[in-house]
């Protein structure tokens, strides 16, 4: 494990070059209530980081202002070197209730993101297939739904992200809505889709464990308003199989040291 | 439903009133009613008659208009202000005032507005199926769950198209049900407008019935209206059934 909150800071005023998505200073007010307070991140290309806190540091909100859903009351974001203004292709959402369209099949939900850019429809049906069957839902594809477990929902909201084909995957605490042992097995598939698609998550979630497994990079945040806490580097073997993950001495420390740091937010 | 231990078919007892009735008129125990058979007979040779068609288009035209005409504003009223609370404080007292006033008393204002004819009734319809319209569409669009719009605008619905494949689609069971409200109420609208106006369409051939005392038409007129109110009910009911099911997992 590597503790770089030093490094953090430093990294803030020059502008790494494998940054898909560069934070600058935001800040955020909601009313009288100030939510976040100058957060400066880096979010390195093709790896997961994790925004972690307590509830209420303001790390969905972050993550929306990363995505363009809702406005930053100063500071920018940059993604692939661009300003921020609002929603844009290379950044796709998956949502903590899932948001599917409940009047739509399996296969239309995937395919909506492509059905909005405007793609013809057995290209975009062609797509909306192949990653169906990439998260494992091969044959619910006429299913509506509200005839899906939770689970499966979810898989169905990753699915519509991945279908976009965008840079940047952003991920609000996905797998809340799900039951733990779901949960688990989907913590597990995500991994091997991060390995595959290569893409750059941003991931939210009040869960030690499942950041700590997850996570290339952990970035916690303090108690409102949500600052920099800490970031975290767990240094785990991912080619090991899932549980020999969950049973190593580095992984079972760095959800302990987390833990001591976040007590205290505890009341 | 279950009666003594045996099973009683829906329409049980809808047809012991009808038995009830035809007794009652063949004891001959008031000229207002008479026989259910007889007022079938007439029903039937009623719909025959050039006076029956000319006055059910007349309505049906009116109705058709009046409803279209609230549909459109009450959609796009009640979009406004689910959407903007500015429109909703605006409008909110006066929807709320106008959706339980009776507005039978204003038809004779009507009249002198818009004349003794169509306009009249079209406008009456309009007034007595717009409001619901407008609160239950509003009641929809606030139910519109904020994930389901963010999700909308983070993969690229902006503007009308945000709109029409997310909010409208998302809010279409409460739009459903004040339209079947509105329906309800525009029945009423038609037959209120056109009695009191009393010289087009239905109104006519009622006030013609009622005043020569001719039961046997006036109660063929009133149960040929109540099925086709009941009928329209039914549709739109049938279409509500089909997107139901995704109100409850918005």
């Amino acid at each position: 494990m590597r503790n770089i909150t030093a490094a953090a800071s430093a990294a803030a005023t020059a502008p790494s070059p494998d940054a898909a998505v560069e934070v600058r200073g935001i800040c955020k007010m909601y009313a009288e209530m100030e939510a976040l307070r100058s957060i400066d991140l880096d979010f390195p290309a093709g790896k997961l980081t994790t925004l972690l806190g307590p509830s209420g540091c303001g790390k969905t909100t972050l993550l929306k202002i990363i995505a363009g859903l809702i406005p930053a009351t100063s500071g920018e974001v940059r993604v692939n070197g661009k300003p921020v203004t609002g929603p844009g292709p290379e950044r796709a959402f998956v949502f903590q209730d899932f948001a599917l369209m409940p009047w739509a099949t399996v296969m239309r939900n995937v395919a909506f993101g492509l059905e909005l850019k405007g793609v013809g429809k057995d290209e975009r049906q062609a797509v909306a297939q192949k990653y169906i069957a990439e998260v494992g839902l091969s044959g619910f594809e006429n299913k509506y739904p509200h005839e899906l477990s939770g689970g499966m929902r979810q898989r169905v909201g990753l699915a519509r992200a991945f279908a976009v084909n965008a840079d940047v995957l952003l991920l609000d605490e996905p797998f809340s809505a799900v039951d733990e042992q779901n949960r688990r097995k989907f913590q597990e598939d995500l991994l091997r889709l991060v390995e595959l698609e290569k893409k750059t998550f941003i991931f939210v979630t009040h869960s030690i464990e499942e950041a700590v497994y997850c996570s290339d990079r952990i970035v916690i945040l303090s108690r409102r308003p949500g600052r920099v806490a800490q970031i975290i580097e767990p240094e785990i073997d991912r080619t090991a199989s899932p549980d020999a993950i969950r049973r190593d001495r580095g992984y079972l420390d760095t959800v302990e040291e987390i833990w001591q740091g976040l007590k205290r937010y505890v009341d | 439903m279950t009666m003594f231990g045996y099973r009683v078919p829906m329409m049980a007892s809808l047809l012991a009133w009808c038995i009830v009735w035809e007794i009652v008129g063949q004891m001959g125990v008031s000229f207002l009613v008479p026989p259910l058979s007889d007022v079938l007979v007439a029903a039937f040779s009623l719909v025959q008659t050039g006076s029956w068609q000319a006055a059910a288009l007349t309505t049906l035209n009116s109705f058709l208009v009046g409803m279209a005409l609230a549909i459109v504003v009450g959609v796009v009223l009640g979009v406004a202000m689910g959407r903007s609370s500015l429109a909703d404080n605006l409008l909110g007292i006066w929807v709320n005032i106008f959706v339980s006033a009776p507005l039978s008393a204003l038809v004779p204002v009507l009249m002198i507005l818009f004349g003794m004819g169509e306009t009249t009734v079209v406008v009456t319809v309009f007034l007595f199926a717009v409001w619901i319209i407008v609160l239950d569409t509003r009641a929809g669009i606030q139910a519109v769950p904020r994930s389901l719009e963010e999700m909308g605008r983070s993969y690229g619905a902006g503007g009308l198209r945000l709109y029409s494949k997310i909010i409208l689609l998302a809010a279409l069971p409460e739009i459903l049900a004040g339209i079947r409200l509105g329906m309800v109420r525009g029945v009423k609208g038609v037959v209120i407008g056109q009695l009191l106006v009393s010289i087009i369409g239905y109104g006519e051939l009622f006030e013609l019935y009622s005043r020569n005392f001719d039961m046997e038409n006036f109660w063929a007129l009133t149960i040929i209206l109540f099925a086709a109110a009941m009928g329209l009910s039914a549709l739109i009911e049938n279409i509500e059934k089909r997107v139901e099911y995704y109100a409850g997992v918005r």
